[in-house]
């Protein structure tokens, strides 16, 4: 029997949590070893709001009765997950060998530059976040760069301001000035 | 009856038989060949990190860590050859090499598993210092967290959550960030810990460590307007002698008394007294509830670090709980109320020490319920045993050549029921031969109940009094104490009263009691049951083994607190509980 305060606790993760993330993790419970369904979880939450947010983990913990610091704990292990809110626009960069050498790393510390902010981070007006990508098989088109589904191959450093501009790129106000 | 399939090999060429799927750790261990070994602990899982203890198989390509290996027929083992040697001291420098240099001034230095564990494998040279990882130290509560000095054995993530059923720690983040750390990296103060430091007991190195108070203690004492008084747990008698070479189970109050007094404290007290103090109350709660058969069963709640998971974890046990304060806080509330009137001083001017078997102690010390109208602390410091044992030391007092003392009057006055309280089932024991006795009026004729002794994780009786069945219930650990707990929950079990202690083993075998000596381990079942025998001794030795019949007692109530469960009473002796957040998941 559960007790009044747990039922409350309860209530309260089930109204930070999305309907379809909370009946996913009804029916997982209902399951044998609900607990290692813990990551497919995890990735409903970030696939609903681009990350993951301390609530969102503490209500994960609470719905499924797994430890929050276990929670946390495979949450930090997995690069996919990430902690903090993307940007309206994703950018991927990729850093697999064929784009490595092929300068991507020079596109990332040109786009680090103009962004203001480091990889897993995103803007102050919420418009940009950067990731890094490890191959996405277009080694052929290397470097490849992706902002949301939209692959551009062959970047040079100087075209990222133009590639930025496409989606409405402000300097000042990206830094929230 | 179907026998047991046996496997046979040879280890170093000595031929084992050992029972079907045994680790070559095992085997080896059988035949008295101890393998390094590192994260490995036996009454842990067992997670193969560290490898320090690997071994040679024959047919296996690499060496293999012998802590989770199985053995199989026929299977040949070497556990000693240069590569073997090579590779562990190599393992232990690359740990090392992460990992501050700072032996002469830890506070682990001596008793540092990593430490021998570097000298006996032969590293004698750093060949490759670089990079250190570099973490803050959390010092928020009673137990310190120093990932520097963490080697990643996962001991503590292991006790906390398989043991102690918390799991407040895990492994957070990975590679050269991977950390041990409670959710989100909380501080330890606001996470789920409940400060009972058995992540202190396993850990290897000075990554968990108590906070300490000897300063504030030393302090105290060079400060002449401080009347500074101490007061010891039942357990410290039984154990504090093992940090000056006596066997575990060796009782030792007569020198720990002369020892304070050589230590310059001015009173030295027993709180044993209130442990008496609080059996007298909680019995008399308990033979409230069960005549009115309300809020039943009746939880114990001397156990600080029990209090601390049941207001996270189970916080709807709150009306069940007893509202007495324990013994501790009993007693350093008489220190600063009834001694200070009958010594006519000022509260102010009183220092009170308590030396206890536990980290969780310092915690309830500072708890606002436990502090006094005026906003100070009943106990002003709280001396883990293993703290008091370095302060002997920095005196230069030689413990074992001392006479025996015996503890001032009248707040040092027990019978041996208080004495038991150190081992698990003791408060039970100590209640029952009260209550009974209450209830019916007659005398008991054994004062022994044997049902609850023994280190056993839970322990359960029936008891008839008064032509009543009172069904009783026993835990120690508190992955224990979950189990009895949601029996009760699900009706399957009805208790009249619960008595639990969050260590295993109970106080005996506490979050600040001694690092245990070569040959045995921490949660060794053992280690608590031959220091629990020290306290069933003076039990039995004392003639005066009923906490009602404490002359010392009667004359308290008689002269200051007046019946049972008086409205002062109440005042000084009980305490209150909240649900605390963030909520611990069962």
């Amino acid at each position: 029997m559960k007790s009044e305060l747990m039922l409350k606790e309860e209530a309260k993760a089930k109204v930070i949590l999305p309907e379809p993330v909370v009946s996913y993790i009804e029916s997982c419970r209902q399951k044998s070893r609900p607990e290692s369904h813990l990551i497919s979880v995890l990735h409903k939450v970030q696939e609903h709001f681009g990350y993951l947010a301390k609530e969102h983990m503490d209500a994960v913990s609470i719905l499924m009765q797994i430890p929050t610091a276990k929670v946390t704990g495979v949450a930090s292990f997995y690069h996919y997950f990430n902690f903090t809110p993307r940007g309206k626009h994703r950018i991927s960069i990729c850093l697999g060998t064929a784009c490595f050498v092929k300068g991507a790393g020079k596109v990332l510390d040109r786009l680090k530059e103009l962004l203001a902010i480091d990889v897993g981070q995103t803007t102050v007006d919420r418009q940009f976040s950067i990731d890094v990508a490890r191959c996405v098989g277009a080694c052929a088109l290397a470097p490849v760069m992706l902002v949301d589904d939209k692959v551009y191959a062959e970047v040079k450093p100087d075209q990222v301001a133009k590639i930025l501009g496409e989606y409405g790129f402000d300097a000042k106000k990206a830094a929230g000035k | 009856m179907t026998t047991e399939k046996k496997i046979t090999l040879w280890v170093d060429g000595v031929k084992v038989t050992v029972p079907d799927k045994s680790t070559i750790m095992q085997a080896a261990d059988s035949i008295n060949i101890n393998v390094p070994r590192l994260c490995y602990h036996p009454d842990l899982s067992t997670i193969g990190a560290c490898r320090v203890c690997v071994v040679e198989v024959e047919g296996q390509r690499n060496p293999v860590a012998s802590c989770c290996f199985p053995v199989t027929e026929g299977m040949k083992v070497k556990t000693s050859s240069p590569l073997l040697r090579r590779l562990r001291r190599d393992v232990v420098e690359l740990i090392l090499d992460n990992h501050p240099m700072d032996c002469q001034t830890c506070v682990r230095n001596g008793s540092c598993e990593l430490q021998k564990l570097a000298f006996d494998l032969g590293v004698r040279e750093r060949l490759f210092q670089g990079e250190r990882k570099r973490f803050a130290i959390d010092k928020s509560s009673p137990v310190h967290r120093n990932p520097e000095k963490c080697i990643l054995c996962g001991r503590c993530v292991r006790v906390c959550d398989e043991v102690q059923g918390v799991h407040n720690l895990n492994l957070q983040h990975r590679g050269f960030h991977n950390v041990v750390a409670p959710a989100h990296e909380l501080k330890m103060i606001d996470s789920v810990c409940i400060h009972c430091g058995q992540c202190v007991n396993v850990c290897p190195t000075a990554a968990f460590v108590e906070q300490d108070a000897t300063e504030k203690v030393f302090e105290a004492l060079s400060d002449p307007t401080k009347h500074v008084v101490v007061h010891t747990a039942p357990a410290i008698r039984a154990t504090i002698g093992e940090g000056f070479g006596y066997e575990p189970g060796t009782p030792v109050a007569g020198k720990l008394v002369t020892a304070l007094r050589m230590a310059g404290f001015h009173k030295v007290f027993d709180t044993n007294f209130g442990a008496d103090l609080t059996i007298i109350e909680e019995s008399s709660e308990f033979i409230h509830r069960i005549q009115k058969k309300e809020n039943l069963p009746l939880i114990t709640s001397c156990s600080p670090g029990w209090v601390n998971f049941m207001e996270r974890f189970y916080p709807e046990l709150i009306p069940l709980t007893s509202t007495c304060k324990s013994p501790m806080s009993m007693l350093s509330t008489l220190l600063k109320t009834f001694y200070a009137e009958k010594m006519g001083l000022d509260p102010k001017d009183i220092f009170v020490v308590a030396v206890m078997p536990c980290t969780a102690k310092k915690f309830e010390a500072a708890r606002a319920e436990h502090l006094s109208p005026s906003g100070q602390p009943y106990t002003d410091a709280v001396l883990t045993t293993r703290e008091l044992i370095w302060m002997f030391k920095c005196l230069g007092i030689d413990f074992r050549d001392l006479a025996d003392g015996s503890y001032d009057s009248p707040l040092g006055v027990s019978s041996g029921a208080a004495d038991i309280f150190g081992a698990t089932g003791g408060v039970m024991e100590a209640a029952l031969r009260t209550a009974y006795e209450k209830i019916t009026g007659k005398e008991l004729e054994s004062l022994d109940f044997n049902e609850v002794r023994g280190v056993e994780g839970v322990k359960e009786m029936s008891l008839q009094i008064d032509g009543m069945t009172v069904n009783i219930g026993v835990a120690n650990g508190l992955q224990n104490a979950k189990n009895l707990l949601d029996r009760v929950a699900s009706g399957e079990k009805q208790y009249h009263i619960i008595e639990i202690m969050a260590c295993p083993g109970g106080c005996v075998a506490g979050g600040g009691q001694p690092y245990p000596p070569r040959g045995m381990h921490v949660l060794d079942p053992n280690l608590a049951r031959m220091r629990a025998k020290a306290l069933y001794s003076i039990d039995h030795e004392k003639s005066l083994r009923k906490s009602h019949e404490n002359p010392a007692i009667e004359s308290l109530y008689e002269e200051f607190l007046g019946a049972p469960n008086s409205h002062r009473c109440h005042e000084l002796l009980h305490t209150h509980y909240q649900p605390k957040c963030p909520r611990g998941v069962k």
